[in-house]
C-alpha cells in the first residue's frame, strides 16, 4: 500500500490532544506495592479503624495500668467486701476475696497481652521456618514436617501443659514464660500449614524462576523472593492467633494448669470466678468481657487485613 | 489413587509411633508416684508397693516399658488401669459418648453454619450479612468455658429448658446443650467460609451461564452455587471432626459428660500412663484417618484435583 506522507492531517496530532495528559504514565513514581495498596484500602474501613484504636488503648492500659486506676488490685482486699456491689470508686464491685474487680481487670491486662504477643512471636519463628522449608523444598522434607505437625496436633493440651510446667527449670518460676512455651509447642503446626500453602502458591511464580536464572541460590530465592510474597496470609493468621492465644491462656487457667494464682491475669480471674458464678455473676462477666473485647479487636484487625491483602476479595 | 491411599496409610505408622513415644515419655516425666497415690494417707508395706510396681512394669526403665506397651498393643492387649479395670472396656465406654457429642456438634455447626452463611453470602452487604459477620467474630472471641457456664446457667438452671448436666445416663437429647457449646466456634468458621465461598461462586461464569439459559434463581443457587461452595466447607468439617473427638475436655468437664476428654483429664492427673497412651493412640488414628478422608473427599468433590505421582 502506498502512503502519502504529505497528506493533510484530518485528525489532530497526538501532541495537540488533551488525551496526552490522560494517557501519561508517571514512570518516576514508585509503583503501589501490595502493602501501600492495602493501606489505602484499610484507611477507609471502619472495622479497621475501630479495632486499631481499641488495640492502641489496650496496649496503653497494659503498659501504664496506673493511669486508669488508683486502687491496688491485690493488697487492700477487704473480706467484708466479699462479692460486694459497686460503690463509690469501685465501679464494678468486688470479688469473692473482696478485691476491686475493675482494678484487677486493668492490672491483669499486662499478663494476658504478654502471653498473646510472645506466643505469636515464637509461633511465627518456628511455624514460618518449618512451613517455608516444607513448602519450598517439597518431597520428603514436606512429608516430614507435615507428619511432625500431626504428632503435635494429636498431643492432648493438658498433658503437654502439665509436663512443661513440671520441667525442672520451669517448676521454680512458673509464669508468663511457661504458658507461652505450652502455647508455642502445641500451636506451631497451624502456622506451619498456612506458611506452607502460601509458599507453594508463590514458589513457581515467574519472578522466582527469573531470580533463579539470574544466579540467586535456592535458599536466597526463598528468603528474598518467595517469603516476602507469601507474607499476607501469615500476617493475617498471626493477628488472629494473638486473640486465640489470649483465650487459650484463660482456658489453661480454667483447667488449673495456667499461670500461678499470684500472677494477675484475666484467665486467673475468670477461672477463680467459677466458684461464685451463681451468687455473683459480675465476677465472671466483667473479666470475660474485657478478654472478649480484646480478642475481638485482634480478630477484627486480622479480618480487615485479610480483606485488604487478598487480591481475590478485592475484585468484589 | 490406590497408591496415594496406601502411601498415606503407611505414613500413619511413623506418626503413630512418634505420638505414642512422645506421650509415653511425657507421662513418664510427670512427677509423683501413681502407686503411692493409690493408697492415700495410709502407706502400704514396701512389699505391696514392689509387687504393684512389678505388676504394672513400673520398675522397668523407660524403653522397656514402652517396648512392652508396643508388644501388648500388637497382641490387642491394652492391659488394666490402676483400679484394675481393663483399659479396652474404658475405651469402649467413653468413645461412643464422645462420638455422639461430636456428631451432634458437627450437625449443628454444619446445618446452621451453611444455612446462615448461604443467606449472608446471597445478600452480601445487607443488614443480615453485616450482623452475622460481626456476631460470628464475637462468638470466636468468647472462651468456650465462659460460653459453657453462661448457657448452663441461663438455659439449664434459670430457664430450665435442658438438663444443666449430663451425668452417667447419656442420651442424644441430653447432649444437645453441650454440643451447641462445643460446636459454637466452628459454627462461626463454617458460616464465614460458606459466605466467602458463595460470594466467590456467585460471580463465576458458570453461574452467569446458568442464569442466562433461563434457570430460576432457586435452581441456580441450589444446584450450582451451593454445590460448588460446599467443597471447602466439607473439608473444613471433616478436619474439625478430629478436633471435636479430642478437644472436648473443657465442655465435657462443665456439663459432666462421661466421655474421652474427661477420662483423659483424669488419667493425666492420676499419671495413669497406659490409659493416657491408649486414648491418645485412638485419637491419633481418628485424626489421621479423618485427614485422609478429607483429602479423598476433596478429590471426589472437585474432579480437577488428582493425587497422582
Amino acid at each position: 500500500m502506498k502512503t502519502n506522507h504529505k497528506a493533510e492531517h484530518f485528525v489532530a496530532p497526538v501532541e495537540e490532544t488533551p488525551l496526552l495528559a490522560t494517557d501519561a504514565v508517571k514512570t518516576d513514581d514508585a509503583p503501589l506495592s501490595l502493602w501501600a495498596d492495602a493501606w489505602r484500602k484499610l484507611r477507609r474501613r471502619p472495622l479497621f479503624i475501630i479495632s486499631a484504636v481499641m488495640i492502641a488503648l489496650i496496649i496503653v492500659v497494659a503498659v501504664f495500668p496506673g493511669l486508669f486506676t488508683q486502687v491496688a488490685p491485690d493488697n487492700g482486699c477487704v473480706l467484708s467486701n466479699s462479692n460486694g456491689a459497686p460503690t463509690e470508686g469501685h465501679p464494678l464491685g468486688f470479688t469473692f476475696q473482696g478485691c476491686d474487680i475493675y482494678s484487677r481487670i486493668i492490672h491483669g491486662t499486662q499478663a494476658s497481652l504478654m502471653v498473646g504477643v510472645f506466643s505469636v512471636i515464637c509461633v511465627l519463628i518456628i511455624g514460618v521456618t518449618f512451613g517455608a522449608l516444607a513448602g519450598f523444598f517439597g518431597g520428603w522434607v514436606d512429608t516430614f514436617f507435615a507428619r511432625l505437625g500431626d504428632i503435635f496436633f494429636a498431643l492432648p493440651i493438658v498433658l503437654g501443659a502439665l509436663v512443661i510446667t513440671q520441667l525442672p527449670f520451669m517448676r521454680e518460676n512458673r509464669g508468663v514464660g511457661t504458658v507461652v512455651l505450652v502455647l508455642v509447642v502445641l500451636g506451631w503446626p497451624q502456622m506451619a500449614r498456612i506458611t506452607r500453602g502460601a509458599v507453594i502458591e508463590v514458589r513457581n511464580a515467574d519472578f522466582v524462576t527469573a531470580a533463579r536464572s539470574l544466579g540467586v541460590s535456592r535458599v536466597g530465592s526463598l528468603v528474598s523472593h518467595v517469603l516476602p510474597n507469601a507474607l499476607a496470609p501469615i500476617i493475617v493468621l498471626a493477628t488472629m492467633e494473638l486473640g486465640v492465644f489470649i483465650v487459650a491462656e484463660s482456658t489453661l487457667s480454667y483447667l488449673g494448669i495456667g499461670m500461678p494464682g499470684s500472677v494477675m491475669s484475666w484467665g486467673n480471674d475468670i477461672s477463680a470466678a467459677q466458684a461464685s458464678i451463681r451468687t455473683n455473676p459480675a465476677v465472671l462477666l466483667y473479666p470475660a468481657t474485657a478478654l472478649s473485647i480484646t480478642v475481638l479487636s485482634f480478630i477484627m484487625l486480622g479480618d480487615a487485613l485479610r480483606d485488604a491483602l487478598d487480591p481475590k476479595s478485592r475484585q468484589r | 489413587m490406590i497408591q496415594f491411599i496406601l502411601r498415606r496409610l503407611l505414613q500413619v505408622i511413623p506418626v503413630f509411633l512418634g505420638t505414642t513415644l512422645l506421650v509415653y515419655f511425657m507421662v513418664f516425666a510427670l512427677p509423683g508416684d501413681p502407686i503411692r497415690a493409690l493408697f492415700g494417707d495410709r502407706p502400704p508395706s514396701e512389699a505391696v508397693i514392689a509387687q504393684l510396681r512389678q505388676q504394672y512394669n513400673l520398675d522397668e526403665p523407660f524403653w522397656v516399658q514402652y517396648g512392652l506397651f508396643l508388644k501388648n498393643l500388637f497382641t490387642f492387649n491394652l492391659g488394666v488401669d490402676f483400679t484394675g479395670q481393663p483399659i479396652a472396656d474404658t475405651l469402649a465406654r467413653v468413645f461412643p459418648v464422645t462420638a455422639m457429642l461430636a456428631i451432634e456438634a458437627l450437625i449443628i455447626q454444619g446445618v446452621f453454619g451453611i444455612a446462615f452463611g448461604l443467606v449472608a453470602g446471597l445478600r452480601k452487604g445487607g443488614i443480615f450479612d453485616s450482623t452475622v459477620l460481626v456476631l460470628s467474630l464475637v462468638v470466636i472471641a468468647i472462651p468456650t468455658f465462659v460460653l459453657g457456664f453462661a448457657l448452663q446457667l441461663l438455659i439449664g438452671v434459670q430457664l430450665g429448658w435442658a438438663k444443666p448436666t449430663v451425668g452417667s445416663n447419656v442420651t442424644w437429647g441430653s447432649l444437645i446443650l453441650p454440643a451447641v457449646v462445643l460446636g459454637m466456634v466452628s459454627f462461626a468458621y463454617v458460616l464465614r467460609l460458606t459466605r466467602a465461598s458463595v460470594i466467590e461462586n456467585m460471580n463465576a461464569d458458570y453461574v452467569r451461564t446458568a442464569t442466562a439459559k433461563g434457570l430460576s434463581r432457586r435452581q441456580v443457587v441450589t444446584t450450582h452455587v451451593l454445590r460448588n461452595s460446599l467443597i471447602p466447607v466439607i473439608t473444613y468439617l471433616g478436619a474439625s471432626l478430629g478436633g471435636l473427638m479430642g478437644g472436648a475436655i473443657v465442655t465435657e468437664a462443665i456439663f459432666n459428660v462421661p466421655g474421652v476428654g474427661q477420662k483423659l483429664y483424669q488419667a493425666i492427673i492420676r499419671t495413669e500412663g497406659p490409659t493416657v497412651v491408649a486414648i491418645v493412640s485412638v485419637l491419633v488414628l481418628v485424626f489421621v484417618l479423618a485427614n485422609l478422608l478429607v483429602d479423598l473427599l476433596y478429590a471426589w468433590l472437585d474432579p480437577r484435583i488428582r493425587y497422582e505421582n
